[in-house]
């Protein structure tokens, strides 16, 4: 069923009857010729471009939940391609590329909007190091501008400039990145692979991954046994547990992040701010809740769900910013569990068993990558070669020193 | 989140600054094989359940301390002082 | 319209109020909601998608229609619940997400348009062309969403954050809570009772129920009154309780004077940390409303809070009511309203087999099917078992049951479960450590039934905390069995709302599931529902039990969305209370901080830090010519700069030295004792983490300084390193930072500047370059160092931080008469620069020791941290980017810091790039723009040609290749 804006009056017309589900609830099958582990977004956006790039389709993705019951549903939306690093550059701006006709090649409405991301610098140092970024986002093809204060103060006049403890000295815009909506992101790809005829199984949790003599040959899960030749491990903050099945340590370790949204408010923030000094990211949602967040708590947690000192934290970091915020209503938090890498970039490799593959460690990154991470995922597991922008996020760059760290504070997990 | 030092008593997490598994304390010696060194800096086991990861009292008397901790429930069930810790309290199975 | 006799509320004083612009008369007791509907204002609000006219659903915090906006200007607070607002004189409230006025709303076509606008809608249109959904699409969507508006001014209002401990905290003050707290309190417990509303009593505010022969109301009073009189107990009413965290921490949020008409320095609202040893949940239950077709109209509401704002406010709904209920407890409402005088038009229960009485009509197996009017219900139509009949009534009171109020069990991932007899999820045992739910709470709806558990509660708290809970005789009181049968929705023509606010209808989440957004959490995120301010407390059962009936699954199969903090939501500035302006961060301020705002210099951040920019003087204009003045000084005479913040580590034991050579690359346990080393210090990746000097006093006490930016990692470091790696090593340590004020006296004049003020002067033979030692001045005790960030001849002296404003105004006035002065960052850094001296912008956590040439600085003869992992292969080799420096061409271009470097025939494209610039400065001393720069293969390129590159700030320039010491490389005015 294609979606339109007439397919919305038709079917209002004759009491919205027609509307077909979004994707079947099929059985597994005893074998498939791929088996994505994780129904996120990444596992998802991978089953999507196996069926539509390589022409897989005889795939099956199983969820242990429901489809997109990770961290696609539960970030807050920002999209950009600002990285500077060679090896980071190249994906994200693939990645944006992405984003920018995933509405058309999904024929589903991901509200992705370009509203602008500036990054705020408050010393001339961070000016520099923005600068550098910036520099290297031209390089590679992409958007970037640098603010003075009265640049920043033009875009962003409710800010505090007077008063804030870290003056604002200027910012970084990246007029290409903006948000979109995060669930109609993993629905968009459930819908197209499930078109394509890729098997969407929900409520099935892989418990162990069968090997012999070193090759994949399949699955065990909650219902019952799967056979494949190639499975692919995208289990995002579970991905140790997953890896732990086929014998590995994985260069991960698993962390809580809390984002918050307010009730709903009349247009007041136009763009994605971002404030390096108080770790605060903020965007209003199309229907009117700030949407933001700060920091990890921490500490390794699989609870999703943090405790009062980011809290507290992120909200402070707001009221120096931008007290205009003030009298918004914080309505839900909610916690991510993010897989922290040491050098805060994420991996896309073979294993060293054949026919496995792994893609994680996205941080807290992870939703503006879910369309290239899946383009190159699954090119990696049709062809079994890296896709070129994604060549460097390699599973053994820890241990070989080719790190890819853009925050520079080394290997510790939770520092990125 | 309260934490428990064993020196100051229950304080509130915010007082703590948090490092990572314990795999930190199992320093290779020198001259060991990289293998070792990418498992003492990178691999973790990173369970959903217990765990003891390390902790520093910053704000408090700068000791660090081992805590075993639950990821899934955060209950804490001990603190100890690292320092005090002996080679045979230290996590089994460590490559040096 | 008020009703005589009724309520709680002191009739001889009159508040003046407005709403929308008109002058009301309310009573002190009154909430805006009741006061509105006092007068007679039924018409409150407009509903979030569909514009549809709204009136009050609920009497608390659970209130999803009537949220407006109260105060002005600065102080407009959006989203306000009228349930809640406190009246006070003068109190200005209007309505919100209206246009032109809330009786004629433009967007009220929303409502017409329905069929076009069902769930999850958006997601299959506005995709073509593609343009438009920024243009045109999103910025409709986004003026027409949204609810109230915030000023857009700053926030300038007080607001206060708090600790508390406690070893009960009970949560809820009704019968239950009240139990609870009185038996903690008499067992000597130190107990804090948590009420959200104004006034403690919970449903004996609202309700007529006798305890121990009294009106409940009286009861509490006297409980209240005995709580208040102990010592070990805090009442906080006004203050709800927003979340549960690990180690028995709550959230809460006091309301502290938003009731109030002039609040003058007294905060708005109060965000407390509460510490419970124990805590008790009697937080009551959530009466829930039914599904039928236009059940939304102003005058239809809950039952409880029908009865609420007749017998707490002493107002009525409705001048004919009538009550619509799968329950008996409705009928409590029916009593109260025909006792008042109020017409009870019908009782329409839906069970057939009911068997109250009253002095009513009473339908039993009927349910009202339709509703009419516009802006105020004007009547209703009922499908009895003998056809349809239309009631003229102006209020409708609706009960489907009660949900226990059991969110905080969530807030731990607890799963409530599924009571089939109550129709309602109930806690899960053990949900959250140290919290026992009671009563309503925990579904045990009765008054005897919630003395009861508010006494066990509280029995089994203080056994968990050693302690005996003393007897307490449970009074009499109704004991009346709680039967319901589940009703969520009336089947039938026309949309049934569920979430009021969200405007998610019935029809939608059958969508949803038609569509196979089947999970629970899929109907929630497709529909919206309970995404709205009033998340989902009125409306999260019902939606379920719809969609359990869509799919064809039962409700504890269907199970629920989980509730998460906060339980009511909470402002920003409350959370952040404390943030505003300069409180975000602490504020470090060195010695000389006055002195160098009295000389006019621009204080910048360095870190929490506070350091002077530049001093500058009469007739310069700008930063530069000052800059380059200071740098004068140096270089011809001397210059004195505040060198405070760097950080200072004091180490002493028998194996300081032994420490020193673990934790930095080179060898410091041989450094004889009066001399000074640079170090260089990797974190265990072998990555450079920091570098710095040490000076040894004595064999046994060294003296470390770091980076201002490093200083709480390197102290955090070393505490690892010792007590993980090292702890038989005899040495200990502790931050001197703050206890030395320390001053560069730097330039050639600098032994002349500092020999005028030591009391036994220094000469170059006794105190060569790094020597280090102990000096007088003027009889203090202080420390010499000679060392030098700026390449000359220099010393760095440290008094104790109680001299360091004496001696820096002393030195710097010194300094002036010699022709030097102070010098600030700015001078700092091209001085550095000229030296080829890294800081952080070049030791920015991705280099190594290779990549800044100091390869060799890691010691072969011994192990240290980070030795192993620089020793990769990603770590070394000629791809790596290394440090030098770069000259332009023309040495009057300037280059900027964060340009990339090219080839000079390539273009500047990522596949090119050969690096970055670190830093750059006008160096006077040259007279020309040096640049530090990380080039690829870097050193095998000396004198080579490179293209710099700053598209941000649209620079193209040459530059030449050389060594990063650019001034004096063999060093020789520092040793001189």
């Amino acid at each position: 069923m294609r979606y339109s804006g007439l397919k919305v009056i038709t079917e209002g017309l004759f009491g919205n009857k027609g509307w077909k589900p979004a994707w079947r609830n099929p059985a597994p099958k005893a074998e498939y010729d791929a088996i994505i582990i994780g129904g996120g977004g990444h596992g998802l956006s991978t089953a999507y471009y196996l069926a539509k790039n390589h022409g897989l389709t005889n795939i099956a993705v199983l969820e242990k939940g429901y489809l997109g019951s990770g961290n696609i549903g539960r970030n807050t939306t920002i999209v950009r391609a600002n990285y500077f690093l060679p090896g980071n550059s190249q994906f994200y701006s693939h990645s944006l590329k992405l984003w920018e006709g995933l509405e058309a090649d999904l024929n589903y409405n991901v509200m992705h909007s370009q509203r602008g991301l500036i990054n705020l610098f408050h010393s001339d140092g961070q000016r520099d190091a923005f600068a550098r970024r910036g520099n290297a986002m031209i390089n590679q093809g992409d958007d970037a501008e640098l603010l003075d204060r009265e640049g920043v103060r033009k875009h962003l006049p409710y800010l505090d400039f007077e008063q804030t403890r870290f003056p604002i000295y200027g910012g970084l815009l990246h007029r290409r990145g903006g948000t979109a909506r995060h669930d109609a992101v993993a629905w968009g790809y459930a819908r197209g692979a499930d078109q394509r005829g890729v098997d969407l199984i929900q409520n099935c949790e892989v418990t162990g991954i069968d090997i012999e003599n070193g090759v994949v040959k399949g699955v065990q899960t909650t219902r019952g046994p799967i056979r494949a030749k190639k499975v692919g491990m995208i289990a995002a903050g579970r991905s140790g547990q997953v890896a732990a099945m086929a014998g590995m340590r994985l260069p991960v370790e698993s962390h809580i992040l809390q984002a918050f949204v307010t009730e709903g408010l009349k247009p007041v923030i136009d763009h994605v701010i971002s404030f390096g000094m108080g770790h605060f990211y903020i965007s209003q949602s199309d229907k009117g809740g700030l949407v933001f967040g700060g920091d990890l708590d921490f500490y390794a947690s699989y609870a999703s769900r943090g405790n009062l000192p980011m809290v507290e934290h992120v909200m402070e970091a707001g009221m120096t910013l931008m007290p205009m915020i003030g009298r918004a209503k914080v309505l839900r938090s909610w916690g991510g569990i993010m897989d922290m890498t040491p050098d805060g970039s994420p991996i896309i490799d073979k294993t060293h068993i054949e026919g496995l593959f792994i893609d994680c460690g996205w941080n807290y990154g992870g939703f503006k990558a879910v369309p290239a991470s899946g383009w190159c995922m699954a090119h990696l597991m049709a062809t079994g070669d890296s896709h070129p922008v994604a060549r460097r996020f390699r599973l053994n760059r820890f241990a070989t020193g080719h790190l890819l760290d853009e925050e520079g504070t080394g290997s510790q997990h939770n520092l990125h | 989140m309260r934490i428990t030092c064993p020196l100051c008593g229950p304080r509130d997490r915010r007082e703590f600054y948090y490092y990572g598994a314990e795999d930190y304390l199992n320093r290779p010696t020198e001259g060991a094989a990289p293998e070792a060194w990418d498992d003492y800096l990178h691999l973790r086991d990173n369970p959903a359940g217990m765990t003891r990861d390390l902790w520093y009292h910053e704000q408090g008397c700068a000791a660090w301390l081992r805590v075993t901790r639950n990821t899934v429930t955060h209950e804490i069930s001990e603190t100890e002082l690292v320092s005090a810790l002996k080679p045979g309290d230290l996590k089994k199975g460590a490559r040096t | 319209m008020r009703v005589k006799g009724k309520g709680l509320i002191d009739r001889a004083t009159h508040i003046g109020f407005s709403f929308d612009g008109r002058d009301y008369v309310g009573h002190p007791g009154d909430t805006l909601a009741s006061a509105l509907m006092a007068n007679g204002v039924h018409l409150l609000g407009r509903s979030f998608k569909y514009h549809r006219p709204r009136g009050v659903l609920t009497a608390g915090s659970e209130e999803p229609n009537a949220l407006v906006e109260v105060l002005e200007g600065a102080q407009k607070t959006p989203n306000t619940r009228a349930t809640v607002q406190e009246l006070f004189q003068g109190l200005k409230a209007q309505s919100q997400n209206r246009w032109p006025s809330l009786k004629y709303d433009a967007l009220a076509i929303n409502d017409v348009l329905s069929p076009f606008l069902s769930a999850g809608f958006y997601y299959k249109t506005f995709m073509w062309p593609r343009a438009f959904w920024e243009r045109l699409y999103e910025p409709i969507i986004r003026r027409a969403a949204g609810l109230g508006a915030l000023s857009g001014k700053h926030d300038e209002s007080q607001y206060e954050k708090a600790f508390a401990f406690c070893d009960i905290l009970v949560i809820g003050s009704g019968p239950a809570g009240l139990i609870a707290a009185l038996t903690a309190a008499r067992a000597g417990a130190d107990v804090i009772l948590a009420e959200e509303d104004s006034r403690m009593g919970g449903r004996l505010l609202a309700d007529t129920v006798e305890i121990d022969g009294k009106p409940g109301l009286v009861w509490a009073e006297e409980i209240l009154a005995e709580l208040h009189a102990m010592p070990n107990v805090r009442l906080m009413t006004r203050t709800a309780v927003t979340g549960a965290y690990d180690g028995g921490t709550f959230g809460a949020l006091e309301r502290v004077s938003l009731h109030v008409a002039k609040p003058g320095d007294t905060p708005r609202e109060c965000f407390w940390r509460i510490v419970a040893g124990q805590a008790i949940l009697a937080t009551g239950a959530l009466e829930r409303p039914i599904g039928f077709p236009d059940n939304d109209r102003p005058g239809i509401l809950t039952a409880s809070a029908a009865r609420a704002y007749l017998n707490r406010w002493g107002a009525t709904p409705g001048k004919s009511i009538a009550i619509f209920a799968n329950n008996d407890d409705a009928r409590r409402t029916a009593d109260d309203m025909a006792a008042s005088g109020i017409k009870v038009a019908a009782v329409i229960d839906a069970r057939p087999d009911s068997s109250a009485l009253g002095d009513y009509p009473i339908y039993r197996g009927a349910e009202v099917i339709a509703t009419h009017g516009r802006h105020a219900l004007k009547g209703i139509t009922v499908q009895t078992r003998d056809g349809s009949h239309d009631l003229a009534v102006d209020c409708l009171a609706m009960s489907g049951g009660w949900n226990p109020t059991l969110h905080l069990t969530c807030h731990m991932n607890g799963r409530p479960l599924w009571n089939p007899t109550l129709q309602a999820f109930v806690p899960a045992p053990n949900a959250v450590p140290g919290l026992t739910p009671c009563g309503a709470a925990n579904g045990t709806f009765s008054t005897a039934g919630c003395l009861t558990e508010g006494h066990a509660a509280a029995a089994a708290a203080l056994a968990a905390l050693g302690r005996t809970a003393p007897d307490i005789m449970p009074p009499r009181t109704e004991d009346s069995v709680y039967d319901v049968s589940p009703l969520w929705v009336v089947p039938g023509k026309g949309r049934a709302w569920l979430d009021f606010a969200n405007d998610v209808t019935a029809k939608d989440v059958r969508l949803a599931a038609q569509e196979n957004f089947a999970s629970v959490e899929h109907m929630k995120r497709y529909t919206t529902q309970g995404m709205a301010p009033d998340q989902g407390k009125n409306s999260n059962v019902g939606a379920l039990a719809v969609l359990a009936d869509a799919t064809g699954r039962g409700i504890p199969e269907t199970g629920t969305t989980t509730f998460r903090p906060p339980y009511v939501p909470v402002s920003i500035a409350a959370m952040g209370a404390g943030g505003r302006a300069t409180g975000f961060a602490p504020q470090r301020f060195t010695t000389s901080h006055a002195a160098s705002v009295e000389r006019g210099a621009p204080m910048i951040e360095a870190g929490l830090w506070y350091r002077p920019s530049y001093f500058p003087r009469p007739g310069e204009k700008t930063w530069r010519q000052s800059c380059d003045r200071e740098v004068g000084y140096v270089r011809n005479a001397v210059g004195v700069c505040d060198v405070s913040t760097l950080g200072k580590i004091d180490l002493q034991g028998a194996d300081a030295g032994a420490f020193l050579d673990l934790v930095y690359t080179n060898t410091f346990s041989t450094l004889k004792p009066g001399r000074v080393r640079y170090g260089l210090m990797l974190r265990e990746d072998g990555l450079v983490m920091d570098d710095g000097t040490s000076a040894r006093l004595s064999a046994t006490h060294f003296l470390m300084t770091t980076t201002t930016a490093a200083a709480g990692l390197v102290m955090r470091h070393l505490d690892f390193v010792h007590q993980a790696l090292a702890p038989k090593m005899d040495v200990r340590f502790i931050s001197v930072t703050e206890q030395w004020a320390q001053f560069a006296v730097a330039g050639p004049k600098s032994r002349e500047l500092l020999n005028s003020v030591l009391d036994a002067p220094v000469t170059d033979e006794a105190f060569p370059f790094m020597a280090c030692g102990e000096v007088m001045v003027k009889g203090v005790n202080a420390r010499l160092f000679r060392i030098s960030f700026s390449g000359e001849h220099a010393y760095e002296i440290a008094v104790p931080a109680r001299y360091g404003n004496a001696l820096f105004r002393d030195l710097v006035a010194r300094a002036e008469t010699l022709g030097g002065g102070a010098y600030g960052m700015e001078a700092l850094n091209v001085l550095r620069i000229e030296k080829g001296l890294i800081t952080h912008t070049e030791i920015h956590g991705r280099t190594t020791a290779f990549d800044i040439g100091a390869a060799k600085m890691i010691s072969a003869k011994k192990d240290c941290i980070g030795k192993a992992a620089a020793q990769r292969p990603g770590m070394i080799g000629p791809e790596r980017e290394q440090l030098v420096g770069l000259r332009p061409i023309d040495h009057t271009k300037p280059i900027g810091a964060g340009a990339h470097l090219f080839n000079p025939d390539d273009a500047a494209t990522r596949a090119n790039d050969q690096g970055y610039i670190t830093s750059v400065c006008w160096s006077p001393t040259m007279d020309t723009y040096l640049g530090l720069a990380f080039l690829k293969n870097g050193r095998a390129r000396l004198h080579d040609e490179v293209r710099v590159v700053d598209h941000l700030r649209k620079a193209d320039v040459i530059c030449v290749v050389v060594d990063p010491v650019f001034f004096d490389p063999k060093g020789d005015r520092a040793r001189g």
